[in-house]
């Protein structure tokens, strides 16, 4: 399976990666190799076996439903690049 | 051409929990900005959610209210997508395998008829926080106060064939979600939240058309007129020849018109995988055992035995039961009034003209329901009229005290003693000799009417106390 300028493209805008114009090429071939392991193993029957949602042999563990944080804003907040009444400030997002 | 309207609703749930879904902040709401918001919430390096027990007890709950299977493994997913309210860039949820599956309620239609609406699923998730795009010197302010707390997602089959039908099906989830305890309902504050999605297609047509997804939409009566408003502008685009397109559309309740948010294609490459700081769900059968054996009365069931233990009409008791809050109150009330259908009469009466004038709710009423129970045994007992009772409650609304403190304070006692209610008529018809002479001539079938006159009298000169069944039978005695 080989990907496209435009594929490889369109990945690093979902995951909102900068990729160099240079850099296309060698990631498309990279992107392509990893498709075609998964590829080879789709070719295994899978037929009767369950998917793994995780590595782990164990299920979720539980919490008792109790308020244990306290506000911390001042000491979280104090590495935010912009804040003002309280809230963490970001550059304009418009819907 | 003949239309046919499809609408599947998902409906977003705020699981009233204290803590998050996977931390430990408060989900308490109207708190200042950002003051319950951890480190998890905040998504920093290195931490882990720990999910809530109580989150997956009322997932449970919501399954078995719906007749549901609950999966006894479920798995948390990563919806990812970049959006400043969404610190972890991604959302934790359920994809492949939700906790709820297939279940099924009962809507109750205006003809009376009634219809079965599937639900597809419901899963569990986390909100995002919230945005607010007022002008910050042109920059965008986040509070994440609410991301991390829980929802329930609950989905529906396409069922639904009128913007009616829809509004039957969401007050019906919603009247389900609020008597479970699992959510307190309030739309205003985004704690219930409905989303439809609405197609059309020629009648008779099996394929389903395109379909536009309404977002923001906080009431019953805007849902039901954001679809039609969809449903109409979806007629329009085919009829002159166009094609509906695949979008989200948010509704403007002030101009009343559902307009395009952004095209789906993109946003919904949400890349699910399962989530790797999450062990698969396991719930196993003592778990929903204990569930079931702790599960309030559901609304319909509530609303049988309101009709059998109270003898309430169908509609009285469908009145009561509109709410958990309401049915409640009711039953409080009535339990102290001692009197089934007088206390519902007061509960949807005055009481709830009350709650509605003051924009006020059952919860909050200041008139309690044992209050109001008092107020209903005095009543009962004679020792006020129904008509001096309005006076009592509305005190008692003011703050004045309970029903037997403003009944003595004021002196509202009616007056029952034989000898006392007489000498009231005999003083009336003696004052009125030319009425009393009209009475006796008068036809037997307008004499009734006539008989106001002399109780509205005694009435005024007893300040309303006496009491009006032994004024009636004394006048009928005496002028017969």
């Amino acid at each position: 399976m080989s990907l496209s300028a435009d594929d490889v493209a369109k990945i690093a805008h979902l995951a909102r990666l900068a990729v160099a114009p240079g850099e296309n090429a060698a990631l498309g071939r990279e992107l392509s190799n990893i498709l075609d392991l998964v590829a080879q193993m789709d070719a295994a029957d899978t037929a009767g076996v369950v998917p793994m949602a995780h590595p782990l042999d164990m299920a979720q563990r539980l919490r008792d439903d109790a308020v244990s944080e306290q506000n911390s804003r001042d000491r979280y907040q104090a590495g935010a690049p912009a804040v003002e009444n309280g809230l963490f400030l970001v550059p304009k997002v418009i819907e | 051409m003949q239309w046919e309207t499809v609408i599947g609703l998902e409906i977003h749930t705020q699981l009233a929990t204290q803590s998050k879904i996977f931390s430990g902040s408060s989900t308490a709401f109207g708190a200042e900005p950002n003051t319950q918001a951890s480190l998890i919430d905040l998504a920093m390096p290195g931490v882990l959610p720990v999910l809530n027990k109580e989150v997956v007890r009322m997932a449970v709950r919501f399954g078995k209210a719906i007749d549901a299977e609950v999966a006894q493994r479920s798995v948390f997913a990563r919806k990812n997508y970049f959006y400043p309210d969404l610190p972890k860039g991604y959302q934790i949820s359920q994809y492949e395998l939700p906790v709820v599956g297939k279940g099924m309620v009962e809507i109750t239609l205006e003809d009376g008829s009634s219809k079965r609406v599937g639900v597809t699923r419901a899963h569990l998730e986390e909100d995002a926080g919230k945005s607010l795009h007022e002008d910050f010197h042109g920059m965008t302010g986040i509070d994440l106060n609410r991301a991390g707390t829980p929802l329930l997602e609950i989905v529906s089959e396409p069922d639904m064939r009128s913007a009616k039908e829809a509004v039957a099906y969401a007050k019906k989830i919603h009247q389900i979600v609020t008597f479970i305890g699992i959510c307190d309902g309030n739309m205003q504050e985004g704690s219930f939240r409905v989303d439809a999605n609405v197609s059309i297609r020629p009648k008779g047509q099996a394929e389903l058309g395109t379909r536009a997804e309404l977002k923001n939409i906080n009431s019953f009566r805007f849902l039901e007129k954001a679809i039609n408003f969809e449903i109409t502008r979806q007629i329009d685009v085919i009829e002159d020849g166009g094609k509906v397109v695949q979008e989200t559309r948010l509704y403007d309740a002030n101009k009343d018109e559902t307009r395009s948010m952004r095209s789906k294609e993109e946003a919904n490459d949400y890349r699910y995988f399962p989530d790797p700081d999450l062990l698969p769900l396991e719930i196993d059968e003592a778990f929903i055992n204990e569930v079931v054996a702790t599960m309030p009365e559901l609304p319909d069931a509530r609303r049988a035995r309101f009709e059998s233990q109270y003898g309430l009409s169908a509609f009285d008791a469908d009145q009561l039961t509109g709410s958990r809050a309401q049915a409640d109150y009711f039953e409080a009330a009535a339990q102290v009034g001692g009197d089934a259908k007088l206390t519902a009469n007061w509960v949807m009466g005055d009481l709830a003209a009350a709650l509605n004038r003051d924009a006020t709710d059952f919860a909050h009423s200041p008139v309690t329901a044992v209050a109001l129970g008092q107020l209903v045994a005095r009543i009962k007992d004679d020792t006020i009229s129904g008509k001096i009772a309005k006076d009592v409650f509305a005190a008692m609304w003011a703050g004045e005290g309970g029903a037997d403190e403003v009944i003595e304070a004021k002196g509202l006692k009616q007056i029952t003693d034989t000898g006392a209610i007489e000498a009231l008529v005999d003083a009336v018809l003696a004052a009125n000799p030319e009425q009393v002479e009209n009475y006796r001539n008068a036809d037997a079938d307008k004499q009734p009417k006539m008989l106001g006159f002399f109780v509205g009298q005694i009435m005024k000169q007893s300040q309303g106390k006496a009491n009006p069944q032994q004024v009636n039978a004394l006048l009928r005695e005496k002028l017969g």
